[in-house]
């Protein structure tokens, strides 16, 4: 059975004033389905650039990058633009939330793109607020949460319309200790109770921790990959 | 919630600048209607003429007179219906400032070629049997409170002393545009005078009017008419009410056109205002749109949304100021002599310009911004820092 996510043969390169550059190389990579990993590494390593390429919402300069079957990579725009819809929930280490819209605006955001109509609209949105244990700040607008429930709004936003994955670029970065530990469970939860694969960008060795398997990077070359305590060849 | 929520509160993430920019279509808009209602006001007397009415003037310019003489022979070009002949007679009436056409017309038949001013029969019977008896318009009537039986005094100027008129009819115009600010007396009584106090002017014309059977032999009879005195000692210049009504207003085409340019200009402005709101919000949302497109929301999405809150913008400020415009243009004409604009009032065409002008400001306003937003790859715009 092939892999749920396979990633061959990865590169990426920017050009600056005619210079390119390169941020990574030839990466290959599997991951299986309600996987929980994490992409690691220093600042410049590649890791947010790999996160991106996986997410669809960046281009690879060569390689290919499929999921459950997609190629996404030969997806234009706008046929990209509907597959993330469906399939990639995203969280960000700002939160990205939109500050005129409630907890309950933001979230609605994603379904607003799918057929369903109000009352079913709502009945998901509600289900994901009570998930992330803010059923009771549905009304409330971002500048009246703190950091902690601004993350879990965003990600009741990323996983409400059901997506397959759910990637999340150093989602604990901007939180303290407390509040980011309540956003590795719930991501944690996310991975086991609904078996959601994630994918996070992470420095921190402590929110790596959640994560299953650790993959590596440096210099735009993954270096190598962890299980637990076994090391694992690339 | 609804896209349509989102533009709106998008619309007043900053309420000052929101405001502000809505003020300043709305002053726009007022002056941009303002403005062209004065122009219209100014073509009034061109867009009401009539297309089977001539005027017959001297050649050389319209100051000159043409003797009485000229009527039996234009009566008798075939195609002329009906003529009719009137003087300018200016004057002043109470104030210098009170200005409104004061004609001296034929009174036999002055009503049967203006059918516009309608005037009952009896007004028009009392009319013609008194020399001395004159008609105005409701608008003249209305505002100096003139009503059958007053008397009116002017001071002459052209036609220098001083002239009583009894008020024997106020008539009513058919028409939106017709001009009700004329005052008419009777041609007859002016000349008398002359026989006595100035021979030399009697049997003056200021010009014919004629009311042609067929509205397309227009040139032709002109060109009768003209060839009738060619080479006279008073050549004439025959053309339509309209070509007419135009050489009037061509002395002050230069201001017309400037107040013209001026118009479209303004909406120039109103475009600016608004393009340097719709950029400044598009560039500090530049994150936001990166993550309405990463989540799945494509370019038709993100042109309704950048477009709809250009459009909605533009349309209250637009509405702000169609709305004030009305009473302002009021007190305008208010503040006017009333004679110097006979027809001054908001045009539908000014309206329906004014209203096209709002929706492709606010099209068009949106362009730049949702360019940027459209082209500013994902990954681009979260890196953003504004």
């Amino acid at each position: 059975m092939p892999e749920f996510i396979q990633i061959k043969d990865l590169s990426k390169s920017y050009w600056r004033d005619n210079f390119e550059i390169p941020v990574l190389n030839n990466i290959n990579l599997n991951i299986a389905q309600g996987e929980f990993v994490a992409l690691m590494g220093p600042s410049g390593s590649g890791k947010t650039t790999l996160l991106n390429l996986i997410a669809g919402i960046d281009k690879p300069t060569k390689g290919t990058v499929n999921i459950n079957g997609t190629e996404i990579s030969s997806l234009n725009e706008s046929a990209l633009a509907k597959w993330r819809s469906s399939n990639v929930g995203f969280v960000f280490q700002f939160y990205n939330l939109i500050p005129v819209l409630t907890a309950y605006d933001n979230v609605e955001l994603p379904l607003l793109l799918t057929s369903l109509s109000k009352a079913e609209r709502r009945q998901h949105v509600e289900t994901a607020l009570s998930i992330v244990g803010l059923g009771d700040r549905m009304n409330h607008y971002p500048k009246q949460l703190s950091g902690g429930q601004e993350q879990r709004v965003a990600i009741a936003r990323a996983f409400v319309t059901d997506p397959l994955i759910l990637v999340a670029d150093e989602p604990t970065g901007d939180l303290d200790k407390n509040s980011a530990d309540e956003i590795l469970a719930l991501m944690d939860q996310l991975n086991t109770e609904f078996k959601k694969t994630i994918i996070i960008v992470t420095h921190d060795p402590h929110a790596a921790e959640k994560a299953k398997i650790l993959h590596h990077l440096e210099k735009g070359d993954l270096i190598r990959s962890t299980n637990g305590n076994s090391k694992i060849n690339n | 919630m609804e896209i349509v929520k989102l533009i709106i509160r998008n619309s007043f993430r900053h309420k000052l600048r929101s405001l502000l920019t809505i003020l300043g279509i709305a002053i726009a808009v007022i002056a941009f209607g303002l403005l062209r209602t004065v122009v219209t006001a100014w073509y009034a007397g061109v867009e009401s003429s009539s297309v089977d009415r001539l005027v017959t003037r001297d050649a050389v310019s319209f100051i000159f007179p043409l003797p009485y003489s000229y009527l039996d022979k234009i009566s008798q070009i075939p195609g002329v219906q009906e003529v009719s002949y009137a003087n300018w007679f200016g004057g002043t009436y109470i104030d210098k400032n009170n200005f409104f056409s004061r004609l001296a017309v034929n009174a036999d038949n002055y009503f049967d070629v203006y059918p516009e001013f309608l005037l009952n029969k009896k007004e028009l019977e009392d009319f013609k049997k008194e020399r001395n008896s004159c008609v105005i318009g409701k608008d003249i009537a209305k505002q100096y409170n003139l009503k059958i039986g007053d008397v009116m005094s002017l001071d002459g100027d052209i036609f220098p002393g001083r002239w009583d008129f009894v008020i024997r009819g106020i008539y009513q115009p058919k028409y939106k545009s017709t001009d009700a600010t004329q005052m008419l007396f009777h041609w007859d009584y002016l000349n008398e005078r002359m026989k006595q106090e100035s021979p030399g002017r009697a049997n003056d014309i200021g010009w014919f009017i004629e009311k042609i059977k067929n509205p397309d032999n227009a040139s032709v009879v002109s060109e009768k008419i003209d060839a009738l005195f060619k080479n006279s000692s008073a050549e004439t210049k025959t053309e339509t009410e309209r070509a007419f009504q135009q050489g009037f207003i061509a002395s002050s085409s230069a201001i017309i056109t400037s107040m013209n340019v001026m118009s479209f200009v303004i909406v120039g402005i109103i475009l600016l205002v608004l393009a340097n709101t719709m950029i400044m919000s598009a560039r500090e949302r530049t994150k936001e749109y990166a993550v309405f497109k990463a989540i799945g929301f494509n370019a038709k999405h993100l042109t309704g949304l950048i477009m709809g809150e250009s459009l909605f913008i533009s349309a209250l400020g637009g509405t702000l100021g169609l709305l004030l415009v009305f009473p302002i243009v009021a007190g305008f004409e208010a503040n006017i002599p009333k004679g110097f604009f006979p027809i001054f009032q908001i045009e539908p065409i000014t309206l329906i310009l004014a209203v096209s002008a709002i929706i492709i400001i606010g099209l068009a306003a949106a362009i730049f911004p949702l360019q940027r937003a459209l082209t500013t790859k994902i990954v681009d715009g979260f890196r953003f820092v504004g």
